[in-house]
């Protein structure tokens, strides 16, 4: 632990200006992830810039799209009645995520923000590529029953925890990101990045860069839909595997259909192969299934994860099974 | 203690207290002049500490003192040859991995934390092993006897058995894990005098503990400990973190406070060990068991034994001629481990009650049937009848609550849709304590009665029991009766452990109430009252403020021709996913056999309690540990999972409630480690019942269902 400074502001505008002028400075949000990491000693900014005050909470529809702020929390997203009648999937799986408490006050850009649980990451006397590169990493031949089956490098084999950003990546989401000179937008797909040779970088937030809200386009996936979530306890547990399902049928044939899942893979893991699949077929246990085979392909357990390459498909097949009987 | 206010004479006498947040727990006093301290602690498993800097902590801001082996104020049962092997900064060697290696003391708990971070030490490193079962296959490995071998009739029958099965089952180390963080405020005065104010399940053995250390008087030293938010077990002794804020004291003359981090909860404060437990148990055809055999293993530290009744229940729970057991505890590079609730008996019946119906299977029996068949009629390992027994009747009672007669002696026989359930039955046996203690009784004009004992309440309620069996005897309202205890002045009593207070400590409540109603009736007798006079009317007649009785009180013979034990009877129903593996029980129901319930809604909790940890015994709890590094991987509350009450369904309480003719005055047996004892057997039981799947390892987690 050292001392750092504290600042508050209340513009995107302040905070980014403030963000950019020192290399060790970190947005506080909810402070849920962000201050469990400086108590481990796993990050020490000299500079935490509060942005609570920063008026990003909106939750709204523009257009076809629905906009949520990057400083909403993640209760207010789930409870909110707009998100529920349109994007119910997402509300869903905001619902899975931690407990009460700490959706009430964590946020959205500190959701998609959040690092690993990985328990090496976390103690600083252990290996860990991702808290500091080249020393290893310690849950590959280690204790490795969270970790990734999908897109693994050798360098990192960690999970990305977030429950929201499953749902976020099934429904097409964008990120609108913005720096001192401007905004950009970028698919909610492209925002989280595999380990690679970099594990020590999450996503492709640039360093002066600021997560200023989400864009969802409005879909008619708010029938069937499920977010499954398996852990080791019913309630305050991060996913072994979750799934979040939705399509839509017409005509007795999927239309639509997303499928992504969690706790596989450094980042949230759509299924585009299950989806092109099920489009246009009926859905059927048969077809569920074939899916379910389907997202499995170059899936590699690490032995303590070996049961994930069982669990990931059932669990696919299951939420498709719970997305149908839901109509 | 302030008066209460009671909605009915059962709720909890600092129910209120407790939560209005007026309870006032240890960490919670503030001395005039406190400081804080924190822990360093060693990164390395095993070896020595060749250096340790601590300049740049001491020069950090508020640092008030860096205390180590380099530096300790005299303790003097440190400095003679033997005794404990890890003196806390009484010796530079490392023995596991998180071990207290120095004490930062500031003045506030921010200032003390980010100095202790400043601390450095340099290390000799020595090969270690913290990995238990590779230190059991290793035969080079140490492995002490942790119990006297036991044996009735023949060695091993099970092995010529016309129906027979030996099988393995395995027991990660869990942690105790209260709510509450451990920790002690120590105050040395000049003189010394020492004030502390402790979490602890005894204030007399902390006192006892420090006095010995530091070879002081015991009077010299006062222990408080009035609220305690919970123990499980692991506030039994006194732990070096507390040994080293007294030294810290002492050192620097002002009072020093330490609470411990949750991550050093998993290694300053003791756990329950890990074990491997093989059981073979026969029977014949009609199913009689014809053998039982237990053969145990538990984890120890290198630096202390620590050994627990692991097989105890097999000698004498079921009726069978040739019983034979073995325990041996198995050294390896961790914390010495402690008892946690139900202790080793909770880790033995495990094994055994898993096995029970693994044997009922193996014979097409109902477990049920099978239990009752083989319900012992007398004590064949002591050789005498039972105090008070009455399994039989749990048993039914239990059967008809869960709805046992809807189970199917098929596995996986009830299907729907992806859901399978199951039922499973276990029996949890503790032995029926009784120990030796005092009370002070003061019966006032006001209509008042204050009763003291240097008891403790980790949580149970014991204020509550006391305060009923008072009331009982005496007739005086509940809210005129006070219970004193947490505080060492006050008349001894045992640690709360070993689910003995409510019989220990309630015994020599009765018996102060008994000698005070026959004072009263004495002196009303000698003013010409009627002999049914108010105690009021009769202490104001003779000018009396008040009348005080103290009375030690403990059990005679009944010990040398009964024995004793509280029994309970769990019986789960669960429902295992069969894609996701995962297992939610459904419904539980639990049956106390444990003599007369003083204290009904107390001791409901305590069956709730136990049901609760049972769940997470059977199904989450698991302390990890990398064994490269021999450090713990998952020690929070984020990783290290107990249950939370979506796990929890709705726990149907029942007591047989008969009073127990010998124990004591009363006919109550204790009750807190029976509530846990059995219970993950009957969920393991239930989820092999669901889908034929026998799980031997705990916790039983989705990918073991799904293996
Ligand atoms: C015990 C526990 C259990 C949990 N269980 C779950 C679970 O089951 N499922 C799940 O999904 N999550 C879970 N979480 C994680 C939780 O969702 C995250 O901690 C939370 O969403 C983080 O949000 P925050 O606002 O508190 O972020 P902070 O901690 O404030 O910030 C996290 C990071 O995001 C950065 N940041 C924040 N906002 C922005 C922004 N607008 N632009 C750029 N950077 C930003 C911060 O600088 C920081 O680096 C759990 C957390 C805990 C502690
Ligand atoms: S999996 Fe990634 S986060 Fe975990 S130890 Fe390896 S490098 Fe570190």
């Amino acid at each position: 632990m050292i001392n750092f400074q504290y600042l508050r502001t209340t513009t995107a505008k302040s905070a980014i200006a403030l963000l950019v002028k020192d290399k060790n400075a970190k947005f506080l949000a909810g402070g849920t992830n962000l201050i469990d990491l400086m108590k481990r000693g796993v990050t020490a900014p000299e500079k935490l810039i509060d942005i609570n005050h920063v008026p990003l909470k909106q939750i709204e529809q523009i257009g076809n799209k629905i906009h949520i702020g990057a400083l909403a929390s993640n209760s207010a997203v789930a409870d909110h009645a707009l998100i529920k009648e349109k994007l119910p999937l997402l509300s869903w799986a905001l619902q899975a995520g931690a407990s009460a408490q700490l959706r009430n006050v964590a946020t959205v850009g500190g959701n998609m923000m959040q690092r690993t649980r990985c328990g090496y990451f976390y103690d600083t006397e252990m290996p860990c590529n991702k808290r500091q590169p080249g020393t290893g990493c310690g849950a590959m031949e280690g204790f490795n029953r969270m970790h990734a089956i999908f897109g693994t490098s050798e360098k990192c084999i960690a999970v990305h925890p977030s429950d929201m950003c499953v749902a976020l990546i099934a429904l097409d989401a964008e990120v609108i990101l913005a720096n001192a000179k401007g905004e950009r937008k970028i698919p909610f797909k492209d925002f989280h990045r595999l380990a690679g040779d970099t594990p020590q970088l999450d996503n492709n937030l640039k360093v002066d860069e600021m997560i200023i809200r989400l864009e969802i386009p409005v879909s008619n996936l708010a029938k069937n839909y499920h977010y499954l979530k398996v852990r080791d306890r019913a309630s305050y547990a991060f996913a072994l595997v979750s799934v979040a399902a939705a399509f839509e049928i017409s005509n007795n044939k999927i239309t639509d259909v997303r499928l992504a899942m969690g706790g596989v893979a450094h980042k949230p893991w759509r299924l585009t192969a299950s989806e092109n699949f099920l489009k246009g077929k009926e859905a059927t246990l048969t077809n569920f299934e074939q899916a379910a085979q389907l997202a499995m392909k170059d899936a590699k357990g690490f032995g303590g994860n070996d049961f994930k390459l069982k669990l990931a498909p059932n669990t696919i097949i299951e939420a498709l099974n719970l997305a149908k009987s839901k109509a | 203690m302030e008066k209460r206010i009671l909605k009915d004479d059962n709720d909890r006498v600092d129910g209120i207290l407790k939560v209005t947040g007026q309870a006032k727990y240890f960490a919670e006093y503030e001395l005039p002049g406190l400081t804080y301290g924190v822990l360093v602690t060693s990164t390395i498993t095993k070896g020595k500490i060749t250096a340790l800097d601590t300049k740049a902590a001491e020069k950090a801001p508020g640092v008030i003192a860096v205390i180590s082996h380099l530096n300790k104020p005299s303790a003097p049962a440190y400095e003679q040859e033997g005794g404990p092997q890890m003196k806390i900064f009484y010796t530079d060697k490392i023995f596991y991995n998180g071990q207290p290696i120095a004490i930062v003391v500031a003045n506030t708990f921010e200032r003390a934390t980010h100095a202790a971070s400043l601390v450095k030490a340099s290390y000799a490193k020595e090969e270690f092993n913290t990995d238990f079962e590779k230190a059991l296959k290793d035969p080079k490995a140490k492995k002490l006897q942790g119990q006297a071998d036991y044996k009735r009739g023949i060695e091993n029958a099970y092995k010529t058995a016309e129906v027979k099965l030996e099988e393995r089952y395995f027991l990660p180390i869990e942690t105790h894990n209260p709510m509450e963080l451990h920790g002690i405020i120590a105050d040395w005065r000049p003189n010394n005098q020492l004030t502390v104010y402790a979490k602890t399940q005894g204030v007399k053995a902390t006192q006892g503990t420090i006095a010995n250390v530091f070879k002081i008087p015991m009077e010299n030293i006062q222990v408080n400990s009035e609220f305690v938010g919970g123990g499980f077990g692991m506030a039994l002794r006194t732990w070096p973190l507390e040994i080293a804020t007294v030294m810290a004291s002492k050192h620097i003359g002002k009072p020093v406070k330490v609470v411990i981090t949750r991550m050093q909860m998993f290694t300053m404060v003791g756990n329950r060990p890990a074990a491997i437990q093989t059981i073979g148990l026969g029977a014949n055809k009609d199913g009689k068991l014809t053998g039982i055999t237990h053969r145990a293993y538990g984890e120890t530290s290198t630096y202390e034994n620590f050994t627990e009744g692991v097989v105890n229940m097999a000698k004498f729970m079921y009726q069978c001629d040739n019983v034979n057991t073995t325990y041996a505890i198995v050294p390896v590079d961790l914390g010495v481990p402690i008892w946690m609730r139900g202790p080793g008996e909770a880790t033995g019946a495990f094994a055994l009650e898993s096995a029970i119906d693994e044997m009922a299977h193996a014979l097409d029996m109902d477990p049920l049937d099978f239990r009752i068949k083989n319900d012992p009629e007398t004590d064949q390992q002591k050789n005498k009848p039972f105090s008070s027994k009455n399994i039989k009747e749990a048993y039914k009672i239990g059967a008809e609550k869960i709805g046992w007669s809807n189970r199917k002696n098929k596995p996986g026989s009830l299907v729907e849709g992806p859901w399978q359930t199951g039922y499973g039955v276990s029996i949890g046996v503790f032995n029926a304590n009784r120990g030796k203690a005092s009370v002070k009784g003061i019966l006032k004009a006001d209509g008042s009665l204050l009763l003291q004992s240097a008891t403790s309440d980790i949580g149970p309620g014991t204020g509550t029991g006391m305060t009923l069996i008072a009331n009982k005897l005496m007739k005086i309202p509940v809210n005129k009766i006070t219970f004193e205890l947490g505080d060492s002045s006050l008349p001894p009593a045992p640690s709360q452990g070993g689910s003995a207070t409510l019989s220990t400590v309630g015994s020599a409540v009765n018996d102060v109430c008994v000698a005070l109603n026959s004072a009263i009736a004495e002196l009303a007798a000698n003013s010409n009252m009627d002999a049914t006079a108010n105690f009021i009317d009769v202490l104001k007649k003779n000018n009396l403020p008040q009348i005080e009785v103290t009375k030690e009180s403990q059990g005679g013979k009944e010990r040398d021709s009964y024995s004793m034990y509280s029994f309970s009877i769990h019986f789960v129903q669960v429902k295992v996913h069969s894609l996701t593996g995962v297992v939610k029980v459904s419904k539980i129901v639990s049956v106390g056999d444990s003599g007369t319930i003083v204290s009904p809604k107390t001791a409901r909790s305590q069956m709730l309690g136990g049901a609760v940890g049972g769940i997470g015994m059977a199904l989450t709890e698991e302390s990890i540990i990398d064994h490269r590094y021999g450090r713990y991987i998952n020690n929070n509350f984020a990783d290290y999972h107990v249950p939370v009450n979506a796990d929890v369904p709705e726990i149907d309480v029942n007591f047989i409630n008969k009073p127990d003719p010998y124990i004591n005055p009363m006919g109550a047996k204790g009750m807190g480690e029976i509530a846990l004892i059995g219970f993950s057997a009957a969920v393991a039981n239930a989820v092999f019942n669901a889908t034929g799947k026998r799980i031997r390892t705990l916790p039983i987690t989705p990918d073991k269902i799904l293996a």
